[in-house]
């Protein structure tokens, strides 16, 4: 279909810039900015006055809870939810049921997932069988199937030299790792950040150095084996510290940290909200502030929406015993454009932190709006406020610390490859 | 933040579920309807109108028989019926879940859940799906809290000590692992003692414990030196072979309160414990049973403190 957007702000997160222009798709692409092509026949016109008009959100870690959780939500209502929060590319994770170690599963979540023509979906394999931290995968046979790279979730590796051999055995192929640095040792039974508020309420803790020593260990084996490491939501000042200090070294790991943990912290637990144990925990202020500098200064590539829904039998329990996770597709960009506001960001530049800088880790094309870009694109209305209610929610999983935050950034229309698939 | 989940719109105590939060007010009427109690205990006939007609659910999901037994007779002492549901032992294990399992008592038409659980924040949850006439007691959530025993800690302290400025408080032990060692804190804070102190080993004493406005030392002769109050606290038996105690020899060495120990405080200092206590492993026998020793009475106003929490909170609707 041939396409006008029509005085749109469009916001070129690759370019920089922000210009008030018209955008002609033509087919999957885009075909000129400004002035339409010749020969060009509109067949629809969107109205983009007032929207902003860029690039499709790319998420690096959407639980899509497929297969295994149906219960909990399924292809069709994540897949909705993303392109309702203007994702047009995720990456999900492999911590599914059974979890993705085996080429037909993966190649089954590809096919399921292109059949709803929604957002394009990238699964990260795991990196061991069964993610039990033992046996390495079939990672070519799983790269052939699909998978864009290897991760072992949040689960841990029987020991160090499994992680040694891993990242030898992908680096051999090119394959990049993605990893969250924890400890499971010094992470065992802790339930909230080892700090004030987890000893004010008689929780069980996760200290801050269970990144750390994590962190170390991997940094160690990334120069040891050359490995092309991301690492997978940072939680701690220190760690960022570490990161930072590793690229000024020039190694090329990049991360990314979620949403969740650039505005919330274990204060926000309050009075036993469950919605607010996640995984890694909210840490302290110090840390929050510090996750928003890295954001800031580059040392931290990608915002993330960690997008893991839980019924509300997971988390209408005792805060210890709750399930960790929160849902985060549709907040992603609000939270996104509220960390932008805050740190005096412009635009283009709180954009690609969803969008080129993900895409880079995820080694797709650039999303741009130059003419020949795959018309991937998120309009939204920078300035609409919304209050956030389950109701309000496509994602089956309803469970967030944000319900009933006003928040600003509402997408109106979202295209996959030139294809309308979401108007508000 | 949300509002404090304990108290009503006109700032009554609507549940008690933590001391941390409450006013110096709330806590000092609970401690002064507590003495009017006293007398209850020694009549020739134990019990007062003011629960007669109300259900008290004691809801214990951990067990225990000296807490439970002390609110049962609390509450008969008042005049409620109480029912007694030990709930490891039944529908839990069954796969019900705990709002159902509460739901499903509460419409039996209680008046009062008294919950024990060993998961910090339970009472929380519990206060939150019920309507609002009905009251939640906490005896005892993880190692979060457990106010009844602060409470009738500090009507203790005041029974024997008058006033709360100007004292010197140790709490010694298990700070990491103790509900009751929080709930002690707050208590001792808002009610005006200068200073708190916690004494234990590095292994047991909680991060950043001191942003809860208590002095924190790892030797027993200068955590008791010159204290009036001397809070112990139990040692569980599965932290005394591991990685935070070598053994409890080895504890009691360190920090088992002696005589000798106990001489470094003021000389009318008192020793309180919660109970159960383990004899030479976190107090001798000698200081247990010595005169300065206020362990039993703390059990007799252990009695009219709960019966005074109840009635407070079936007095306010």
């Amino acid at each position: 279909m041939n396409l006008r957007i029509a005085n749109g702000l469009l916001v070129d997160p690759v370019a920089g810039t922000e210009r008030k222009a018209d955008l002609f798709v033509a087919g999957e692409t885009i075909a000129s900015v400004g002035a339409a092509p010749a020969g060009f026949t509109a067949e629809r016109t969107i109205d983009a006055n007032g929207l902003v008009v860029c690039p499709g959100l790319v998420d690096l870690s959407a639980r899509l809870r497929e297969p295994g959780f149906e219960y909990r939500a399924t292809l069709e209502s994540e897949m909705a939810a993303a392109v309702a929060g203007g994702i047009t590319r995720l990456a999900c994770p492999p911590d599914t049921e059974p979890p993705l170690d085996e080429p037909g599963l993966v190649e089954m979540l590809k096919r399921r997932a292109a059949s709803l023509r929604l957002a394009r979906v990238h699964p990260i394999g795991a990196l061991t069988q069964g993610l039990r931290g033992e046996r390495l995968t079939e990672m070519a046979e799983l790269t052939e199937a699909g998978c864009v790279a290897f991760s072992q979730d949040d689960r841990p590796f029987a020991d160090l030299t499994i992680l040694w051999r891993a990242l030898q055995y992908a680096t051999t192929y090119g394959f990049p790792v993605w990893l969250r640095p924890e400890d499971p040792g010094l992470a065992r039974g802790g339930v909230a950040h080892d700090g004030e508020v987890a000893t004010r309420l008689g929780l069980a803790g996760i200290p801050a150095l269970a990144e750390t020593i994590s962190l170390a260990a991997i940094l160690l084996l990334v120069r040891e084996t050359g490995a092309r490491v991301h690492l997978s939501r940072l939680s701690t000042a220190d760690g960022v510290e570490m990161v930072r200090k590793a690229r000024a070294e020039g190694m090329a790991v990049t991360c990314d940290v979620s949403a969740h943990h650039i505005h919330l912290s274990e204060m926000d637990i309050g009075y036993f909200d469950a919605h607010c144990r996640l995984s890694p925990p909210l840490r302290s202020l110090r840390d929050r502030e510090a996750l928003v500098r890295g954001l800031v200064d580059g040392t931290i590539d990608a915002i993330c929406s960690d997008h893991t829904p839980v019924d509300e039998d997971g988390k209408e329990l005792p805060f210890g015993e709750a399930e960790p996770g929160a849902t985060g597709l549709e907040l992603l960009l609000p939270l996104a454009l509220k960390w932008g506001a805050e740190a005096k960001m412009p635009l283009a530049q709180v954009l690609a932190r969803v969008t080129s800088q993900p895409a880079r880790v995820l080694e797709v094309p650039e999303p741009t709006l130059g003419p020949g870009a795959a018309a991937d694109l998120c309009l939204f209305d920078r300035d609409a406020w919304w209050r956030v209610e389950p109701a309000s929610l496509k994602s089956q999983g309803k469970n967030t610390p944000f319900t009933g935050y006003e928040l600003q950034g509402r997408v109106h229309t979202t295209l996959v490859g030139g294809r309308i698939v979401f108007e508000a | 933040m949300q509002r404090n989940p304990q108290l009503n719109e006109r700032g009554e105590l609507q549940h008690l579920l933590s001391i941390e939060g409450l006013p110096a007010a709330v806590l000092l009427q609970i401690l002064d309807t507590a003495r009017s109690f006293m007398s209850v205990s020694e009549r020739e006939i134990k019990k007062v109108p003011l629960l007669r007609g109300k259900s008290v659910f004691n809801l214990f999901f951990e067990p225990s028989t000296r807490t439970r037994t002390t609110f049962e007779i609390a509450a008969k002492r008042l005049s409620a019926d109480v029912l007694n549901l030990n709930i490891a032992t039944s529908s839990q294990t069954k796969g019900e879940s705990l709002i159902d399992t509460v739901a499903n008592l509460a419409a039996m038409h209680a008046d009062m859940f008294v919950v024990r659980h060993a998961s910090s924040g339970a009472p929380y949850l519990i206060a939150r799906h019920l309507s609002p006439e009905i009251h939640v007691v906490n005896a005892g959530d993880g190692r979060h809290a457990h106010p009844t025993q602060a409470l009738l800690d500090v009507f203790t302290i005041r029974h024997y000590k008058g006033e709360f400025t100007g004292l010197k408080v140790a709490i010694v032990g298990d700070v990491l692992h103790s509900r009751v060692a929080r709930s002690e804190i707050h208590a001792l804070t808002t009610l005006g003692v200068p200073e708190v102190r916690v004494v234990g080993p590095r292994t047991l004493i909680p991060t950043q414990v001191e942003k809860l406005g208590v002095k924190v030392f790892h030797d027993m002769a200068s955590g008791l030196r010159d204290v009036d109050v001397i809070m112990m606290l139990r040692l569980q038996n599965e932290r005394m072979n591991g990685a935070l105690l070598p053994s409890a020899q080895e504890y009691f060495k360190a920090y088992g309160l002696t005589e000798e120990r106990l001489a470094v405080a003021a000389k009318d200092a008192i020793v309180m414990h919660p109970g159960p206590m383990n004899r030479g492993v976190e107090i001798d026998s000698a200081v247990a049973d010595g005169t300065q020793s206020v362990i039993l009475p703390q059990v007799t106003f252990g009695i009219a403190v709960r019966m005074a929490v109840m009635a407070i909170l079936a007095g306010n609707g």
